[in-house]
């Protein structure tokens, strides 16, 4: 029902704070065949999400432009630790990197106003397409990591 | 002393006469033979299949310089037909390639990467090679005959801020000892958190400080900074990766790229087929002291006019404090990315060319999730510094025949610097693969398709 209400809102293109603090449930059950019904609704939202806000540099294939915005492809950030990805998507990132042997200096937008469960939902949505296959993200995880670099983020952040 | 004193006695002059008829001989030999070879580079230029897969107008045929050189940004051309691209990341160790055609075929059969930074400015300008990594200006000496010059670089200056997004450091020089050099904007729109949606910009935005604008300095005094050498010329540019001073009418001359992201960010204002369209990349005169109006206005090119970005409280339709900033002096679709310009000024192309200027359009990211567009050089006859006439798209399908992408990494090429070569071809660099074409105006002698 929570999801459902979320996966409306941001198909509706409102871009305003969801309210944050209705308690996460379902997400992190781990079933290794079928997609569960969870997790199937966490798919939907990323996507939604993906759409709104990652598609314009991200690019529809999720394989960015090269020179200005990496690929989500089989990319280490993407597919290897979640704390790390999670703590991008909530304070961005800037300076020089290298993904799959290219090299970028840009800025990826921090995105900390999208709720823990967009969050979790985009998240899973980028870990799960585009050729990869990685653990989903639970908005629990989201949370954890959120109240972390609030707490260690006493002035602004990049 | 000596030498002269030899040379002048009369009891020698025989010998030396003789000697300088022998030397003259010499002399005379590797001219005539270096002569043909000119001649033989314009008769032996040959067009590539398909024109190295673009298209261009009626009587105009394209050769393939060099592929697969890496991201092949901004280009120039020496008197001799030597060719310096400067690279977006080093590649062989080297951030400058150098390219030379010693059988006149047009296409480059030397290839030397040398120099350390990657970057995107480069520029000859009195006997020197010019380029600029993304926070400093170089240049190095061309001594005659040498492809790589073999002297140390100076510095001419050093302390640009290091920054993400349009880093690239584009140089162009005026004929009265100064060199020009376009800072970007390290942000969309001035927001403290850049590209956050609903957020208002900060005003005043302190990025126009030192960023965001075209800056002046000394085209040759080294070790310059821009706090204490440079002259902020012109303000107000989001980023001009295209700039360059038109000698005909001694002005300069830049292409803005327009802000990004309307829909994604300003959803109530805009959908996404309006922030596809919007706002114009404008083409800009660029006077001691102009200012272009970002991050606070954007060009409308349906309103002909400056519009009040909505970081600033703008809602699509206001224009606000943006009545009196400067406007461009013609515009092009959004988006589309100019990257290189270049006034022609060759003696190969037909008459309407004569001072006009090429524009080479990198292509579209941020029409997504619309179809990407722009991928191009387009040309715009000019007269006294205006434009003359509507832009042609003079070479096209860069992207690939035909079909429209979804993707700019669907581009084929992407076009990125112009040049013209000292014969009158028109050069044009792709930083997606590394291609470069010559293009040339086949008369009916030379065509051989």
């Amino acid at each position: 029902m929570m999801i459902l209400l979320m996966n409306c809102s941001g198909g509706s293109g409102d871009s305003s704070q969801e309210a944050e603090t209705q308690s996460e449930s379902t997400e992190a059950q781990s079933e290794p065949q079928e997609p569960s019904p969870a997790l199937t609704q966490q798919m939907e939202t990323g996507k939604t999400v993906y759409t709104q806000y990652c598609l314009a540099c991200h690019q529809a294939d999720g394989n960015g432009v090269k020179g200005a915005f990496p690929t989500l492809h089989q990319t280490e950030y993407v597919l290897g630790d979640k704390t790390e990805l999670i703590t991008i998507i909530i304070n961005g990132l800037q300076g020089p990197i290298e993904v799959n042997g290219e090299q970028y200096n840009n800025v990826m937008p921090q995105h900390s106003f999208l709720t823990d469960e967009q969050i979790a939902g985009v998240l899973t949505y980028v870990r799960k397409s585009f050729g990869n296959d990685a653990e989903e993200i639970t908005a629990e995880e989201v949370k954890e990591v959120r109240d972390d670099v609030a707490a260690d983020t006493t002035g602004t952040s990049n | 002393m000596r030498k002269t004193q030899l040379w002048l006695h009369p009891r020698l002059a025989g010998w030396y006469f003789f000697l300088l008829v022998f030397a003259f001989t010499l002399l005379s030999c590797g001219d005539s033979s270096s002569v043909s070879e000119t001649e033989e580079t314009e008769g032996n230029l040959t067009a590539a299949p398909d024109n190295g897969s673009i298209t261009l107008p009626d009587g105009f045929a394209a050769t393939i310089v060099a592929d697969d050189l890496g991201g092949a940004r901004h280009i120039v051309v020496n008197d001799n037909g030597d060719i310096y691209i400067k690279m977006r990341n080093t590649k062989n160790g080297g951030g400058v390639v150098a390219l030379r055609d010693t059988t006149g075929d047009g296409q480059a059969d030397i290839k030397e990467y040398f120099t350390e930074y990657g970057g995107t400015g480069i520029g000859l300008y009195k006997g020197y090679l010019y380029f600029s990594s993304d926070t400093i200006v170089y240049r190095v000496q061309l001594n005659e005959g040498e492809l790589v010059p073999t002297g140390e670089p100076e510095i001419i200056v050093k302390d640009f801020l290091v920054q993400g997004p349009h880093e690239s450091k584009p140089i162009t020089f005026d004929n009265s000892g100064h060199m020009y050099v376009t800072v970007g904007a390290p942000s969309n729109a001035c927001q403290e958190k850049d590209r956050t949606p609903g957020l208002a910009g900060q005003d005043p935005c302190p990025e126009l400080e030192r960023q965001a604008g075209i800056w002046r300095f000394d085209a040759e005094k080294p070790n310059q900074t821009q706090v204490e050498d440079g002259y902020r010329y012109s303000t107000g540019i989001r980023n001009a990766v295209a700039i360059e001073w038109n000698d005909q009418v001694n002005e300069l001359y830049a292409l803005q790229h327009g802000r990004d992201q309307l829909s994604t960010l300003w959803p109530k204002y805009f959908n996404d087929s309006l922030s596809a369209e919007l706002p114009a990349e404008e083409f800009l005169r660029v006077t001691d002291g102009s200012d272009f109006g970002w991050p606070y206005c954007y060009y409308d090119q349906n309103k002909e006019a400056k519009i009040l970005a909505p970081e600033y409280g703008g809602n699509g339709e206001e224009v606000g404090r943006c009545e009196n900033v400067d406007t461009p002096i013609m515009s092009f679709p959004a988006h589309w990315a100019p990257n290189g310009l270049v006034f022609y000024k060759g003696n190969l192309f037909p008459e309407k060319y004569q001072n006009g200027a090429f524009i080479a359009f990198h292509g579209s990211w941020n029409r997504a999730p619309l179809e990407q567009k722009g991928y191009l050089v387009a040309f715009v006859p000019f007269q006294n510094g205006q434009p003359s006439g509507d832009y042609e798209r003079f070479a096209d399908q860069f992207a690939g025949s035909g079909e429209a992408i979804n993707q700019p990494n669907d581009a084929e090429f992407r076009p990125m610097g112009v040049a013209v070569g000292p014969d009158g071809s028109l050069y044009i660099t792709d930083d997606q693969k590394g291609r470069v074409w010559r293009v040339f105006y086949e008369n009916s002698q030379v065509a051989q398709r």
